[in-house]
């Protein structure tokens, strides 16, 4: 596709002949995922997860299909008829730990695949703009999964709603009438409910709409790799099949493992025991949580305690909630050195992980009770995401002086330019 | 504006300043078009504001003679818990000692009841802050460092007479629309 030496699709059958002519859909795979696409030879296994992401989508659509077969979004039956899945549809508890346990593994995979960003500067020009359709597909999968997991209508699912609509309150003057009309009620009920069903049956499939634009954008200028140095000859890169099919295939069964391993003997362990509680409009949860992944946005959303200037706290809570995810779409620009790798990048490098460790201070923070000393460390740890991104970065793009670079990817890997050749390092089958 | 249209009369046609008379039809038909389409989003967007059902006008009674000074009870109005709390003479005092220069939210308790049934202090039962019902009308529930309720979510504290002391809450418990049919019966809504 990009690159000039990129081999060409041959159809032989002439089935497969006559379909190129008339569709060339196999053609289309064969340039985007096959042997027709050529990948940098050195990409890590921190690469793997944007094939996973793919894959748990899959996943999720396929749980979620058959999920949506036997739930009834209704705010009468909505609760029963989860606890239906569980107990009597054959194989119900499989699909919906599955799916419930798909989700977390979703975000896992997700996380890994844009801190894999951050570190080797995948950001940067020439791919701004798959950056930013990644960031969009993150927004969507949020919006989808909050609104799934009211679904099942237990105490943390209408609490949840409650909260995370109510965050629109907080806009001024618009903000009453639109959380009354986002929710249909005064309060989360049928309307809500009914409308986060249809909502979160379709949202997957733009998901999967955006990611097709994602993987466009991607191979115009081909994969990013470890060294970050750009691919100069055909001796930097090798055909994504067999090449990658296989690194990937081996990277899915570890991951296969790892999710079966929750989902067979923890299956609750990530979800939490409030939402076995039917939804009730009367009485707050002690300690209301969301899922683990959402938890550093929330310990953003509640470090603001105190009017900032002249805008309320609430106020103020929301919108760092919302810009720190927003503030991604402009690392691109906020991060100006050249080189792009986090190995070439001393200092870059030392902050990457200060903000890592932030990040799950943050998390930690999050998902514990509103009280003393979380309060003060989630403001701390606020400040300083905010510092990360809009003070540090700037200022170690200016000032840092990176390490020597490799003059190609082929060096780095042999020291020396020289081809790859499908098949080279295998032995002879004695 | 007056790009050629590739007939050859479009040419005649047009006037010194560049304007042809076909430009009209284009405006128009494209004007009509997106009006129309504009049009079509009101119901589409105006079919999530609440349903009639929802919207009917529902009111909730409340008997107030089981209510002892220093209790409360929890009520359901719109489906949304409503807090109907008999004020000890305490508490009034407390309320009134508190400057109003000190509250981030300005509003004596008076303001708050109705005349002459300063003890009775009618709120809903939704934090300001994102809405979470806060603690203080069961009995033995946490009321919070200022006595009124305490909000579990993030920690608002709303003092006797269910104003916001401290905590991210923007605003006291809103009071609804209420009124005292008799001494003991009131009717919010
Ligand atoms: C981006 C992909 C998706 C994500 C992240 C996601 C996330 C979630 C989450 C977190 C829950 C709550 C699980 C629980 O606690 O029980 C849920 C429930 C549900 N989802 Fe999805 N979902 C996705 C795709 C889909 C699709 C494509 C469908 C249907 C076409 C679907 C249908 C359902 C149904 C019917 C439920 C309620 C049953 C239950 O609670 O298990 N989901 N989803
Ligand atoms: S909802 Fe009450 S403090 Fe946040």
């Amino acid at each position: 596709m990009s690159f000039p030496w990129a081999q060409h699709y041959q159809p032989k059958a002439p089935f497969m002949r006559w379909l190129d002519e008339k569709l060339p859909l196999p053609r289309l795979v064969y340039n985007a995922i096959g042997g027709g696409y050529p990948v940098p030879r050195n990409l890590n296994y921190a690469w793997n997860f944007g094939v996973l992401a793919g894959f748990c989508l899959v996943l999720q659509i396929v749980t979620g299909v058959i999920l949506a077969m036997h739930y009834a979004p209704n705010a009468l039956v909505a609760f029963d008829s989860t606890e239906h899945i569980m107990r009597d549809v054959n194989w119900g508890w499989l699909m919906r730990y599955a799916h419930a346990n798909g989700a977390s593994a979703f975000f896992v995979v997700v996380y890994l695949h844009i801190f894999r960003g951050f570190f080797y500067g995948s950001y940067k020009a020439p791919r701004e703009m798959v950056w930013l359709l990644g960031v969009t597909i993150f927004l969507l999968m949020m919006a989808t999964a909050f609104m799934g997991y009211v679904l099942p209508w237990g105490q943390m699912s209408f609490w949840g709603a409650k909260v995370i609509t109510g965050l629109f309150g907080a806009i001024p003057f618009v903000g009453e009438p639109l959380q009354i009309w986002l929710l249909g009620g005064f309060a989360p009920d049928n309307a809500a409910l009914n409308r986060f069903f249809s909502l979160h049956f379709l949202l997957p499939f733009v998901i999967a709409g955006v990611i097709i634009l994602h993987i466009w954008a991607l191979h115009i200028p081909g994969s990013s790799n470890p060294t970050g140095v750009e691919v100069k000859s055909e001796s930097d890169t090798v055909p994504f099949h067999p090449y990658y099919t296989a690194k990937d295939g081996f990277g899915l069964g570890v991951f296969l493992i790892l999710y079966c391993a929750f989902l067979f003997f923890m299956p609750n362990a990530l979800g939490h025991p409030d939402n076995y509680i039917p939804a009730n409009p009367m009485a707050t949860p002690a300690h209301i949580v969301p899922e683990w992944y959402f938890w550093p946005y929330y310990a953003i959303l509640r470090a603001f305690t105190a009017d900032f200037f002249f805008v309320p706290a609430k106020l103020m809570g929301v919108m760092a909630m919302f810009s720190s995810i927003l503030v991604w779409f402009f690392l691109p620009w906020l991060d100006r050195s050249p080189v792009r790798s986090g190995h070439y990048r001393p200092t870059f490098r030392k902050f990457f992980w200060v903000l890592v460790i932030d990040l799950l201070v943050l998390g930690y923070c999050g998902g514990s009770p509103a009280e003393e000393p979380f309060v003060m460390i989630s403001q701390i740890a606020t400040a300083y995401y905010f510092l990360h991104f809009l003070v540090i970065i700037p200022l170690v793009s200016a000032f840092e002086r990176p390490e020597p670079l490799p003059f190609s990817i082929t060096e780095a890997v042999l020291g020396s330019d020289k081809k790859a050749v499908l098949g080279e390092n295998t032995t002879p089958a004695t | 504006m007056a790009t050629d249209t590739g007939t050859a009369d479009s040419e005649t046609l047009a006037t010194e300043d560049g304007v042809r008379r076909r430009d009209f039809i284009n405006i128009a038909a494209v004007s009509a078009a997106g009006a129309g389409a504009v049009i079509t989003l009101v119901p589409l967007v105006s079919q999530m504001a609440p349903s009639k059902d929802v919207l009917a006008e529902s009111t909730t009674e409340v008997d107030l003679t089981p209510i002892k000074p220093g209790q409360a009870i929890k009520a359901m109005f719109r489906k949304q818990p409503l807090f109907v709390r008999n004020l000890t003479a305490k508490e009034i005092a407390a309320a009134n000692a508190v400057p109003l220069s000190d509250l981030r939210d300005p509003q004596s308790l008076e303001e708050r009841t109705k005349d002459g049934k300063l003890n009775w202090l009618i709120t809903m039962g939704v934090c300001t802050h994102l809405g979470c019902v806060p603690l203080g009308a069961g009995e033995g529930e946490n009321r919070g460092e200022f006595g009124g309720y305490f909000c579990p979510c993030h920690g608002s504290q709303y003092d006797t007479a269910a104003r916001i002391r401290k905590g991210p809450a923007p605003k006291n418990l809103e009071v609804p629309e209420y009124k005292f049919e008799t001494d003991t019966k009131i009717v919010v809504g």
